[in-house]
């Protein structure tokens, strides 16, 4: 079910409406039943991953938990009869029984994740390979890849690794458990949401609150905007141009690169305002996922800004265990005896780095474009980091920093930078990418920026005009939402005002949005992921 | 006191939000909808049969091959029968099953006519179709089948409900016709014919490609079947036609099963292809599109001839002595004939007698 679909806006509207309705215990309990129904309709059989994943974590948890109570339990029977020795062998050997819990359950669902999403991005590599040694080929297989998977599998492995440290108990209710799994408006394309931030305020019971309500609708009514009026409008002139790399060259794919980029931040963004705003309008509150994230004046800051939910769960769970751990500490020493102190300490920042910037590329698609373009996130941020001394120099000789043209000139610098790495999203493989950004220092054609041949990528003028008005609208909500929501400041106008912007954007959406027959219902980017 | 004012308040506050809302909304579909007063018309006939005295004695069901190729007003001028013609562009057999079904809630009439071209397409072919034959239909059961009946799967029921929906994006192709027939319409046919003056004779008529398989489909059959049995059911004569359409082309399979129906469930059968000579239909004045369509000329040469079969066939009353009816008939004739001339005018035509 699209979001953007009849279907989806009933289903959320019918939800909303029942979720005030019931007796408040039963919200949370509408809400999984809502949620496991959004799923069946997406596909059946998606369910049974859904469900592995959800029992194997609940299961694997409530395991440490009662481990945890055991060797309480038991130490404190066995205070003064044990030795410290005895005492820290057994904490170890229980931490093993726990670790091993940890270890099974992470096999099954991220091998759930692995079979589904990339046996066929092994197969193919292995082809590669067979070609080579002129062997016959492998099969591929056909599996559906259900939705959302990347993000559900995060969010509870990530509840586990968490029950693992003690950051908190073990949920006992399986069935509030797996509402936290699967709680429908994140499926789509997260937030991956924490256990300790999301559980809380899905359980709560809530009282309606017109305020709470209208604000959450009017969020997910800008996100609609977004999605609609200027993501799914873009699409047409980036598909065209990158579904025809022997046309479109040069110019055309300079002007690609930024579409893309555009029509990324409005679909993705677009999406998580739909989110967040739904879960709002029921009383729930999901973590911000963006923070405008083209204002940035570093990559290191645009990935600060930019998916911060699927950020910080590599960071917490991926970096940190790699980085800490014992092998990584002793090539940190080993590095640091043999390659000097100031190398030797980097290094293993830049290892644990390249690690998860690897994993960040193949999470987000299986395919050697993907893993190339989180390495290239890695070394540009590798690279800066090596280079801070310099700029540290050249700001001292040069004090620019802080000067708004300076700020200006980072900002841009940064989505330049952004637009080219996210080229690697776009086309089919690595030689059509790197062709096409060849194309734009080889091909001499940067007069179709201005002799209409623009016109000729499937939007009309009237279409470019709509997006410049679009974007130029998202670009002053971001500036305003500098200094506080938006929404809180419409809510200072008066009824009139506030009728008009509001009834003002639905109107948008209702009569510019790319929907219906001669629009191709486009699904949100990051659900692919 | 000040709490009572206060609800009040809120409920004025609503009900005049409500207000500006919902007729926002309504006057922007009223806009947005297409009128097909100029340039494609097809797609306003069907609304127009709802502005009729429902007291017809033939209707016609079916595509363009009748809604091009039967004048009413020659049938009511010569033979006294009083007949519509419930058509549109590619009118599918399932829509002309609803339509039918849709009349008889307001008449019935003796003689149904369908045109069973429509046989070919056993699933919708294209939207824009779609939305010709049903948005003029009046909301009703009849209607709701039909739309289901119809959706391709691109489309959705809601789209039909709230049409601002199917035509949100029209607004930059907006004319001034879209304004001025935002509440109003005008009439674009003659009881349901369309009028077409124009000669293009018959040329390099298209042949039929060989078919991988001749059999109509289990869906089409469906709605002869049930278009066979409501008629019986209200004890109408169905008589069945195939207009002199050159193309597209129609297989001698094709034929060969539909006189094998006609015969099974004892319908009269019209092949007008084969009375070609005997009503004396002339390819090179009598089409306006190269044997597609018959154009005017043509037209009046069918309604004489099935004119005949309906008075000494079917039976059909000469009611031209009616007072109110002919009276309505008058006026008609009257518009039918100003067509005609602004017609010949515009292609530069002599007038025909």
């Amino acid at each position: 079910m699209l979001f953007t679909s009849y279907g989806f806006i009933g289903f959320a509207a019918v939800l909303v409406s029942a979720y005030y309705l019931v007796p408040k215990r039963c919200q949370w309990g509408l809400l999984l039943a809502a949620s496991y129904l959004f799923y069946f309709i997406a596909g059946p059989s998606a369910l049974l991953y859904l469900l592995a994943t959800t029992a194997a974590v609940w299961f694997a948890a409530l395991q440490i938990e009662k481990n945890v109570r055991r060797q309480s339990a038991y130490l404190k029977a066995r205070k003064d009869i044990l030795s410290k020795d005895e005492k820290k062998e057994y904490k170890a050997e229980q931490k093993r029984v726990r670790a091993r819990w940890v270890a099974a359950c992470l096999l099954l669902s991220i091998g759930i994740l692995a079979v589904v999403k990339y046996t066929n991005f092994f197969i193919s590599n292995v082809n590669g390979v067979l070609d080579a040694l002129d062997r016959p080929q492998l099969s591929f297989v056909t599996l559906a890849l259900p939705m959302g998977i990347s993000f559900y599998t995060f969010q509870a492995v990530g509840y586990l690794i968490d029950v693992y440290r003690g950051k908190y108990p073990a949920e006992k209710n399986p069935f509030r458990f797996a509402l936290f799994v699967s709680f429908f408006p994140l499926l789509v394309q997260g937030p991956i949401s924490r256990f300790d931030e999301l559980g809380g305020t899905l359980y709560q019971e809530h009282t309606f609150d017109k305020v709470t309500v209208c604000s959450g609708l009017q969020r997910v009514l800008w996100g609609y905007f977004k999605k609609m009026v200027i993501a799914d409008r873009m699409l047409a002139a980036v598909s065209t141009i990158i579904g025809h790399t022997d046309t479109y060259t040069g110019a055309y794919v300079f002007v690609g690169m930024i579409f893309y980029t555009l029509e990324l931040y409005a679909d993705f963004t677009g999406g998580i305002d739909i989110t967040i705003g739904l879960a709002e309008a029921m009383g729930i509150t999901v973590q911000e996922n963006f923070r405008r994230p083209y204002f940035s004046k570093s990559l290191k800051e645009y990935w600060r800004r930019w998916h911060i939910s699927m950020c910080s769960w590599f960071r917490e769970y991926l970096f940190y265990p790699v980085s800490t751990s014992r092998a990584m500490q002793r090539f940190s020493k080993f590095a640091r005896g043999r390659l000097g102190e100031a190398v030797g300490r980097r290094l293993p920042v830049y290892i644990s780095s390249f690690i998860v910037w690897f994993a960040t590329g193949i999470w987000h698609g299986a395919s050697w474009n993907f893993i190339v373009w989180g390495l290239l996130n890695w070394a540009v941020l590798m690279l800066s980091e090596e280079l801070e001394p310099l700029y540290q120099r050249f700001h001292d000789r040069f004090p620019v920093n802080g000067r708004g043209a300076y700020k200006l000139f980072q900002t841009g610098r940064t989505f330049l930078l952004v637009c080219v790495l996210n080229i690697f999203d776009c086309y089919p493989s690595l030689s059509v990418t790197a062709g096409a950004l060849g194309s734009m220092f080889t091909v001499r054609n940067w007069s179709v920026l201005w002799d209409g041949s623009l016109m000729a990528l499937g939007l009309s003028g009237l279409d470019y005009g709509i997006l410049a008005a679009g974007l130029l609208l998202m670009l002053g909500v971001s500036l305003a939402q500098r200094s506080g929501s938006v929404r809180e400041k419409i809510r200072t106008l008066r009824y009139p005002a506030r009728f008009a912007i509001w009834y003002g954007l639905f109107l948008a959406v209702l009569l510019m949005g790319a929907y219906g027959i001669g629009y191709d219902a486009s699904q949100f980017i990051y659900n692919q992921f | 006191m000040t709490e009572t004012k206060t609800r009040k308040g809120q409920i004025i506050k609503i009900a005049v939000t409500a207000l500006i809302v919902l007729s926002g909304l309504f006057l922007l579909q009223r806009l947005l909808m297409p009128k097909y007063v100029d340039g494609v018309v097809e797609g306003a006939f069907v609304a127009e049969y709802y502005r009729e005295n429902k007291d017809h004695d033939v209707i016609f069901v079916g595509d363009c091959e009748v809604y091009e190729n039967f004048s009413p007003v020659v049938l009511w001028q010569e033979y006294g029968v009083n007949s519509y013609i419930r058509g549109s562009a590619e009118q599918y057999i399932w829509q002309s099953y609803y339509l039918l079904e849709d009349t008889l809630r307001y008449e019935t009439p003796d003689v149904v006519v369908f045109n069973i071209q429509s046989l070919q397409f056993s699933e919708s072919q294209r939207e824009a179709y779609n939305r010709m034959s049903l948005e003029g239909m009046r909301w009703s059961a009849s209607k709701v089948k039909a739309i289901f009946a119809s959706m391709k799967d691109n489309e959705h029921f809601l789209d039909y409900v709230f049409p601002i929906l199917r035509y949100h994006s029209r607004w930059s192709e907006l004319t001034a016709a879209d304004v001025e027939y935002m509440f109003t319409t005008k009439r674009v046919s003659h009881n349901g014919y369309y009028m077409r003056v124009d000669v293009k004779a018959a040329e390099n008529v298209p042949q039929g490609k060989p078919l991988a398989d001749y059999n109509f489909g289990e869906n089409a059959w469906k709605y002869l079947e049930k278009m066979t049995a409501l008629c019986a059911e209200k004890g109408i004569q169905l008589i069945l036609i195939k207009a002199p359409s050159l193309y597209p082309y129609w297989y001698p399979e094709w034929e060969a099963q539909v006189e094998e129906y006609a015969e099974k469930n004892n319908l009269p059968y019209i092949n007008f292809l084969e009375l070609v000579d005997e009503i004396g239909i002339d390819y090179t004045t009598d089409t306006y599109d190269g044997g597609l369509h018959m154009n005017l000329s043509g037209a009046e040469k069918l309604s004489r001839y099935i004119g005949r079969v309906f008075r000494e066939e079917a039976g059909l009353p000469d009611r031209r002595g009616e007072e109110k009816l002919s009276a309505v008939w008058a006026e008609k004739a009257a518009a039918y004939e100003e067509e005609k001339r602004a017609q010949y005018q515009y292609y530069g035509m002599e007038e025909q007698n």
